[in-house]
């Protein structure tokens, strides 16, 4: 790389290597099949030297416009391949208060790597695999040396945050950064939101979390728990009683869609959040130490083609079942989850029945026993650009199995608005806001999936973060 | 932290405890409940309200040692502290316009029944409360009932213990019979609650039921509180926990408390084995 460094001193000029993609080890499918621990080793030192330099250090580097919180990657990059972790850090923290957790769950195959110069000619940088590196490096040093983002000098405005979920938490640090006093309210007893009750230990460790939201109060960042924002305190009562300046809502989407079919509601029956909830959050896995129960099946089956299906499905495996199917109405190609993330499913074990769309659970004594389903072929695109499954006549046939879980969706939990009532919804319960995430009543703002329904970590991150933004603006035209 | 500030034991196994909650007791409401969660590794466990003071900061809530956390409950005293309490949460019970009312409480439900009769009373309905048991030793809270200004009181005991010697129907079935009440609420198990919703609906008098299904976050997040009503699912915890009782699908609810009866036994018995170690 041409730059100059600060001791003046000129450093040679970059020369990017051809080397293939370097893998990231995993632990083999077998073994990391009947625990919890992470699937992904990260890279080491010298394969994160030699995977950033494979990177073209381009001009006009189009990867950071595939980031939706546009992390300087080549620059960090560029610290990588000079063996400046420190910097490199501090780079991504500019742009994204979760490294560690971003470089775990960010589909980046469809973001910042699609836009590699070298995604074109085969294989692009692994820039997920490189944030992660430098996010662990940083988690690993001691607390004191850990890179915390500067916070400009108080404003003296007082921020509220409703959820403290990757939307919430990445409103909360760039207003912190902005010099405002942040207070996220969390209904659950935990912070992190999806991150916490939602995506399992083996993909994404609690430690991580916990850590990175460490650096988040380590910014002066107060986190109350236990505390529903539309039942223990009202929006309206935030800004009035509370006296808070500005209020970001990212309570997220909530609240798991059943499918409306018959013996839904019989024993064995989840809803992928609860039975992640109970796993996760509730610590059920390590029952009955852990006080919280989880019915744990044998023949599991999981309906759903997202990432939550798969970590559902991936957690049921963990949990001991004897086999583990996913149903999914349309074909491997148009199910919304990450590519790595079917993968690993299928490396363990998790068997996919597809173009199968279930019609009625059955069960006896109150408790699942199998479900009946239909075949599907797929027709015409439909509104999402994929090919809509459509009911094959007469095709119907019974499957076996003790547990089922739903991973169809979630949709708006209407918690919070029922108590607000001059905040404007769209008709499915989201709340309206525009780019900034401004919503019709002054000095609220909103993203996230509450937003744009369900959507990924990285989006909530950058809708929270622009929110931020265009709260801090609107705070500065207050004074 | 939420200090406890009140505890009483009210029968063998029963027991009101209080805890500091300034917030949660200023927007409570009769019928409304709240989560707890006693310390790092416990379940989250919904418990109705049974009274509480906004003036004052508490919460009250009455519990029945029945399993693990129960049990860990009745042995906190004044002084310890709960990790976690979340509320209000629910839907608040319907007081307004009810005419003449009976309110039932069975068991234990005689603890939401209390602020229920209260509110209703004060909003201006002429309430009868009925209070059923096993027996006199696990009838409660009939001197707080009897203390109520409007509110009448009948006790009903399955021995013949404490007032009349019947299931809480009898009484009900005659005031609904006799056409001396409007409306009906039941609180309790949910065999109780099926049978008086049976009782009312036979004389044609509306009857509103407290359900108490499973849940773990109490917010509407994971929907283990599901419930069917008028062939409709229904979350137990943000569209209840009171429901039309001439609706309810009692089978399923009772069948859906019972998933992890097994696990529940296991977690009391290391409790129990655990404690005795520590004796």
């Amino acid at each position: 790389m041409s730059s100059v460094d600060s001791t003046g001193a000129e450093k040679p000029r970059h020369k990017a290597s051809r080397a293939p993609r370097t893998p990231m080890s995993e632990r083999p499918a077998k073994e990391r099949a009947r625990d919890f621990g992470e699937v992904g080793m990260g890279y080491t030192q010298e394969e994160a030297i030699a995977e950033a330099n494979r990177c073209l250090q381009c001009r006009n580097a189009t990867c950071i416009e595939g980031c939706p919180v546009n992390i300087d990657i080549k620059s960090f990059i560029g610290h990588i391949i000079d063996g400046e972790w420190s910097q490199g850090v501090a780079v991504l923290k500019e742009r994204n208060a979760l490294p560690a957790v971003c470089g775990r769950v960010c589909p980046q195959e469809e973001q910042c790597e699609i836009a590699c110069v070298l995604s074109k000619k085969g294989e692009p940088v692994a820039i997920g695999r490189l944030e992660r590196y430098l996010g662990d490096y940083d988690l690993a040093c001691e607390i004191d040396h850990r890179c915390v983002p500067e916070v400009a000098d108080p404003s003296g405005r007082r921020c509220a945050v409703v959820g403290s979920g990757p939307a919430g938490l990445a409103c909360a640090g760039e207003l912190a950064r902005l010099g405002h006093a942040v207070t996220i309210f969390e209904s659950l007893h935990a912070p992190g939101g999806v991150l916490t009750y939602g995506i399992p230990e083996f993909r994404l460790p609690m430690q991580i979390v916990e850590t990175e939201i460490e650096m988040l109060t380590q910014m002066g960042v107060e986190i109350i728990t236990d505390t529903v924002v539309g039942a223990t305190v009202t929006l309206e009562e935030l800004r009035t009683t509370e006296g808070f300046d500005a209020v970001f809502i990212g309570n997220g989407a909530g609240l798991p869609v059943f499918m409306g079919i018959p013996g839904e509601n019989l024993n064995g029956v989840y809803s992928a959040n609860e039975f992640l909830t109970r796993v996760n959050l509730m610590g059920a896995y390590d029952f009955p130490k852990a006080d919280t129960p989880v019915w744990r099946g044998r023949k599991v089956a999981v309906v759903g083609g997202g990432n939550v299906a798969m970590d559902a499905a991936r957690t049921a495996l963990r949990l001991g079942a004897e086999e583990v199917f996913l149903a999914y109405r349309r074909t491997q190609d148009e199910m919304p989850a990450r590519r790595e993330e079917v993968h690993h499913a299928q490396q363990e074990g998790v068997e996919f029945k597809m173009l199968c769309s279930p019609v009625e659970i059955v069960g006896s004594d109150g408790f699942v026993t199998g479900f009946t389903a239909t075949r599907m072929e797929l027709g015409e695109p439909d509104a999402s650009g994929r090919r809509a499954p459509v009911c094959v006549m007469d095709s119907e046939f019974t499957i076996e199995c003790d547990t089922v879980i739903m991973a169809v969706g979630t949709r708006a939990n209407p918690l919070l608005s029922n108590a607000a009532p001059d905040l404007e919804l769209t008709s499915r319960g989201y709340i309206v806001a525009d780019e900034t995430g401004a919503t019709n009543l002054e000095g609220i703002y909103a993203g996230g999936d509450i937003v744009t329904g369900a959507a990924t970590v990285i989006l909530a991150m950058g809708a929270g973060k622009r929110a931020a933004q265009a709260m801090d603006g609107w705070l500065k035209d207050l004074s | 932290m939420f200090r406890i500030v009140h505890k009483r034991q009210l029968s063998d196994a029963v027991f009101e405890m209080g805890v500091e909650a300034p917030r949660i007791a200023e927007k409570a409401r009769a019928g409304q409940f709240l989560m707890l969660r006693i310390a790092e590794g416990g379940e989250r466990i919904p418990l109705t309200f049974s009274d509480w003071s906004a003036q004052d900061g508490w919460v009250r809530f009455i519990f029945m040692r029945v399993g693990k956390t129960t049990h860990e409950l009745a042995h906190l005293e004044v002084g310890d502290s709960l990790l976690d309490v979340v509320g209000p949460l629910g839907v608040p019970t319907h007081v307004d316009g009810l005419g003449r009312v009976a309110v039932i409480g069975g068991g234990v439900g005689a603890a939401v029944a209390y602020p229920v009769a209260r509110a209703m009373a004060a909003a201006g309905s002429e309430v009868t409360v009925i209070l059923g048991a096993r027996n006199a030793d696990l009838l409660i809270l009939e001197d707080e009932f009897r203390a109520l200004d409007g509110v009448d009181v009948v006790v009903a005991t399955d021995d013949g213990s404490a007032g009349e010697k019947a299931l809480v129907t009898a009484p009900l079935g005659r005031m609904a019979g006799e056409g001396t009440i409007d409306n009906a609420m039941a609180i309790g198990p949910a065999i109780m609650m099926k049978f008086c919703a049976q009782t009312a609906r036979e004389h044609g008098v509306p009857c509103v039921v407290s359900l108490n299904p499973i849940m773990v976050d109490g917010t509407g997040m994971c929907g283990a509180c599901r419930v069917t009503v008028d062939g409709e699912t229904k979350f137990g915890c943000v569209d209840g926990p009171d429901f039309d009782g001439w609706k309810v699908d009692f089978e399923e609810l009772m069948s859906r408390q019972r998933i992890y009866v097994d696990d529940e036994r296991l977690a009391d018995a290391e409790y129990s084995r655990e404690c005795s170690c520590h004796l």
